[in-house]
């Protein structure tokens, strides 16, 4: 029980050590690293529940053909906006959407818009778009906006393409 | 202020979902749990590892390496460095935002912000467990390209 955790942590537990060195042999340095570490995981505990639980229900209410429906292949522009909304209406970085990703694949979505989702989460989240004119102004966010629409697509579209060219099995959720 | 907004509307919903269904409600927060627990390893060591890294490349190191005339040089170390790991936009505008205005240029600036945003190899890993490998590297390597791209662009024009 207290081997398999130490293995899971294995990683965590390795990285941890070494900000611990790092506190007695550069203590600023390990310092600022702990502090920001902290920082971080009390804002990501701080978004994190809601999306997992979100995760949950979604799981447990939405079945494979309304999915299908709404987000398969076929849904159209309706699929992609709607997968487009989803995305940018999300809290949280970009590593929180895999799992969400993963559960909409379960049901049935297609890739296509399962990247549409992926690519609108990582940039052009509302909340994030105005926080991006205060600090950088407003024409860098507006390029930087219509740069990331076009990339956005692009990137799903080819994304799509490869996965129907070479249908690889996805990777079974560990239970 | 979005945060809020996400837990009210869970709140909401999970009202809802008990009202209807007791018991698949407490099914929907035991998969919430499970999943969570699933990947809490890898989020705690992506954690730590980009509290290492800003630890070490504070904003004076990166505003250093990326400041006025490092040009293409400069272009270079903000895409490798911002393709480390993904960082949250909270601390990536902040961070860009202070580039600039000690002269860092707009391109640099970009490719950094949006490398850092879209491109992460510490969290390929936990991509991979989604996605599988060929296409969690398909995504990133396709990130990458479009921000050189869309970063060159945007330094040009502005």
């Amino acid at each position: 029980m207290i081997l398999t955790l130490c293995r899971r942590y294995r990683m965590f537990l390795i990285l941890f050590g070494v900000n611990v060195a790092l506190v007695f042999l550069y203590p600023s340095v390990g310092c600022t690293a702990f502090a920001l570490t902290g920082d971080n995981v009390l804002e990501m505990l701080s978004f994190l529940p809601p999306i997992f639980v979100l995760l949950g229900l979604l799981d447990v209410w939405v079945d494979r053909e309304t999915m299908m429906k709404y987000m398969g292949r076929g849904s159209g522009t309706r699929g992609m906006l709607l997968a487009f909304i989803l995305g940018s209406a999300a809290a949280g970085p970009l590593y929180a959407a895999f799992p969400m990703a993963g559960v909409m694949m379960k049901k049935g979505a297609s890739m296509l818009n399962v990247f549409i989702f992926i690519g609108a989460w990582s940039t052009t989240k509302i909340p994030l778009i105005m926080f991006e004119t205060a600090t950088l102004g407003f024409r860098f966010m507006a390029l930087r906006l219509v740069f990331n629409l076009v990339g956005i697509f692009l990137i799903a579209f080819i994304l799509e393409r490869e996965v129907r060219r070479h249908p690889a099995p996805l990777p079974e959720q560990r239970p | 202020m979005s945060t809020a907004a996400l837990y009210m509307l869970t709140a909401v919903l999970l009202v809802l979902s008990f009202r209807k269904d007791r018991k698949k409600t407490r099914q929907a927060l035991k998969k919430a749990w499970k999943s969570f627990e699933n990947i809490l390893p890898q989020f705690l060591s992506i954690l730590v590892l980009i509290g290492l890294m800003l630890a070490v490349l504070d904003r004076e190191t990166i505003t250093r390496l990326l400041g006025a005339d490092s040009g293409a040089a400069g272009m270079a170390v903000a895409a490798a460095v911002g393709s480390v790991t993904l960082i949250p936009g909270f601390i990536a505008f902040p961070l860009a935002a202070s580039l600039l205005s000690s002269g860092a240029g707009y391109g640099q600036t970009a490719m950094f912000l949006t490398t850092l945003m879209m491109v992460g190899l510490v969290t390929l890993p936990l991509e991979t467990t989604f996605f599988g490998k060929r296409l969690a590297v398909m995504r990133n390597a396709l990130a990458f390209v479009y921000a050189v791209v869309s970063s060159v662009i945007l330094g040009v024009i502005l």
